[in-house]
């Protein structure tokens, strides 16, 4: 299995280390791509949350007791288990930049890329999106509203990376070179913490260019040969080693 | 003529020389199982007009009951175009005794989980995406082409037989259709064996390429993975027996015999046999599996289960006992000529093959592959079960008006002659 190369490759890289798991990444998220709320939240397999942040635990008891907050975006595959099992092309990895597309008019809902993926990162449109009323005004005029029953997921903020490329074509810049922070996620944006790096791990202008190559970044099940665009780092052994089903015997790189 | 009104009113439709239960007898029994259908079709009226929201499927469980009994059904469907191999390409003619239930077996199968997956999709008005934007690289476009190519073999297939019907075989024009079609039918048997081959095969093949999804990842051959073959062949090693249970509940509620001991007998060595190379396989797939499969994903065995609902019992349920032993019987004379050891033995080898294609829907989807992740658990609910009820009730309306009005079994006179 090969992955696809692009010239500009966006990646994420999020510090661990400085996670405090708060969740503004995931509201900055909910708020920017329109994300409608669900009637019922109570069922957490249903609700609609793009990035999802998970809470890892060392499962020592007290005083070694330690825990690890892991904000999960679509991990934008180089290698995307979901891209080639679906049936319409209704998701992609064409994209300059490597980001995968879901092309929300020709999802049919069969939901078999959402049995690809291991991340669980794909969420199934279950009802009628609706908003509380008055909420409407404030919805993203960049981002479309997904019907019932198609599936949908993180897109790294496309409709930014398009507004980036259209500022840098006005200002004469070249539009497939952005600078580093022309073009960022809002979940990267309302970090607190500035835990999560955005950019193009290509360009050594970009910071997520060294964080990509630091001895303590990893990546989610990357022994699975997906080769996810998003970098995970701590110093801390034991969340890396829950990063990629290490065995018992298995040394942890870093 | 003076009328016998002892017969039932609609005899004049009957096949030659058999007798049926009463009309107002027989529309009970549909009356009967359009309670069934009822309920399915509200429970789809509430799908199509609520969304998917209405199942208990969820984003773990993107797949649930309607693919696991898509998957069975058409495994269990798989008769059709096995016999029709056997019978139409390798000219084994005894088969001949059975090859139309088993065609119209195959058609409500295939038609069957047509309909449920118009249910399934979350966008059914797109569902001819499949063929417009088809994604030659997705085993589920193979499946999409080869489902509703077969599913129309199936249809020209039954065609004849309808046109057979006593009333309608006197019309010259549907006769000779029906003649011609028969003559045909080798070629349609080819053509249904080859599309439907794929067919299970990409079943098989969908789950085998989730590279990140090691509970059913599998390694290649050629350009398919293993599951690929192992869906094909475990089929055929089901098909036939569910086509003779399916003879044996009619007999039993008609009271009459319609297939003879031999021809059920010989459709039970074939899939014993194709069920002996089945676990072969299997069990080597296994094996290769829990040595290499898992250990390069960092899991062990253990890992892949959980508790009571999830637990290894339905993997050595599916190998052993409804595996080993049913083949065991089906392949020993002796214990395959004692009805009550064939039956169960039947009975085991369809559960163990819709025990697998549970797992690979569901099992495969609870399995948590990210470490710090969680086992979750699905339970299907009332409209899951409604729909798969309307397609068991559609398939008994369309069992029974076909034995009622067609020539579905060319032995039925001759084995109930004495009783008559």
């Amino acid at each position: 299995m090969e992955a696809k190369e692009f010239k500009v490759r966006w990646v994420m890289a999020i510090d661990i280390d400085k996670c405090t798991g708060c969740g503004a990444c995931m509201v900055a998220c909910q708020a920017e791509n329109n994300l409608a709320p669900v009637e019922d939240a109570s069922f957490k397999l249903r609700v609609m949350n793009w990035l999802v942040v998970y809470e890892l635990s060392n499962k020592q008891p007290f005083p070694d007791h330690d825990i690890a907050y892991l904000p999960r975006p679509c991990m934008q595959c180089g290698n995307p288990p979901c891209v080639s099992v679906c049936p319409v092309i209704a998701t992609d990895k064409n994209e300059e930049g490597g980001i995968v597309s879901q092309v929300t008019p020709r999802c049919i809902g069969c939901r078999y890329c959402m049995a690809a993926c291991p991340y669980h990162a794909r969420y199934f449109n279950w009802f009628d999106p609706s908003w509380p009323e008055g909420m409407e005004k404030v919805l993203t005029p960049d981002v479309s509203v997904r019907p019932r029953g198609v599936v949908e997921k993180c897109t790294f903020c496309h409709h930014r990376f398009m507004q980036a490329k259209d500022k840098a074509i006005v200002e004469g810049r070249d539009p497939e070179a952005l600078n580093d922070g022309d073009y960022v996620t809002s979940c990267a944006e309302a970090c607190p913490n500035g835990a999560i790096v955005f950019g193009d791990v290509n360009n050594p202008d970009h910071a997520v260019y060294e964080l990509a190559r630091s001895q303590y970044a990893c990546r989610l099940l990357e022994r699975l040969h997906a080769d996810p665009q998003v970098y995970y780092i701590s110093r801390r052994e034991w969340v890396r080693r829950q990063l990629d089903n290490y065995l018992e015997n298995e040394q942890v790189k870093g | 003529m003076e009328k016998n009104y002892s017969l039932p009113a609609d005899h004049d439709l009957f096949p030659e020389g058999v007798q049926r239960c009463s009309l107002m007898k027989f529309m009970g029994w549909l009356g009967f199982v359009g309670i069934f259908a009822l309920w399915g079709l509200y429970a789809a009226f509430r799908v199509l007009s609520n969304g998917l929201g209405e199942t208990a499927m969820d984003d773990y469980f993107g797949f649930g009951l309607w693919i696991t009994f898509d998957l069975a059904v058409i495994a269990l469907g798989a008769g059709a175009f096995f016999t029709g191999l056997l019978r139409y390409i390798l000219n084994i003619d005894p088969l001949k005794n059975i090859i139309n239930l088993t065609v119209i077996v195959g058609f409500i199968c295939y038609s069957g989980a047509m309909l449920i997956l118009v249910l399934d999709i979350g966008q059914p008005i797109r569902a001819w995406f499949g063929y417009w934007h088809a994604n030659v690289h997705s085993m589920l476009t193979e499946v999409i082409f080869c489902i509703t190519c077969y599913c129309i073999v199936l249809i020209i297939e039954y065609i004849p037989l309808i046109f057979e019907q006593k009333q309608l075989n006197r019309i010259p024009l549907l006769r000779h259709i029906a003649h011609n079609l028969h003559v045909m039918m080798p070629l349609f048997a080819g053509i249904g064996a080859f599309l439907s081959t794929f067919h299970q095969g990409s079943l098989g093949g969908m789950y085998g390429v989730l590279f990140a999804r090691p509970y059913v990842y599998r390694e290649g051959f050629f350009v398919w993975p293993w599951t690929f073959f192992l869906f094909v062949i475990s089929a055929v090693a089901s098909g036939p027996v569910f086509t003779v249970l399916i003879a044996t509940i009619m007999e039993k509620f008609g009271g009459k015999k319609l297939v003879s001991w031999e021809i059920k007998s010989l459709m039970g060595k074939i899939a014993g046999a194709m069920l002996f190379v089945y676990l072969i396989f299997k069990f080597a797939d296994t094996y290769a599996w829990i040595n290499n499969v898992l250990p390069a994903a960092g899991l062990t065995f253990d890992q892949n289960f959980y508790s009571t609902i999830y637990g290894q019992w339905l993997l050595w349920t599916e190998l052993g006992l409804c595996g080993v032993i049913p083949c065991i019987i089906l392949l020993t004379p002796s214990l395959r000529n004692t009805p009550s050891l064939f039956y169960t033995a039947a009975v085991l080898d369809c559960i163990g093959i819709t025990i697998n294609r549970y797992v690979f829907t569901v099992q495969a989807l609870a399995m948590p592959v990210m470490p710090f992740d969680s086992w979750e658990t699905y339970n299907p609910n009332w409209a899951e079960w409604g729909a798969c009820a309307l397609i068991l009730a559609y398939g008994a309306i369309v069992l029974s008006l076909s034995y009622r009005y067609l020539p579905v079994f060319p032995q039925e006179r001759k084995l109930n002659a004495t009783k008559a």
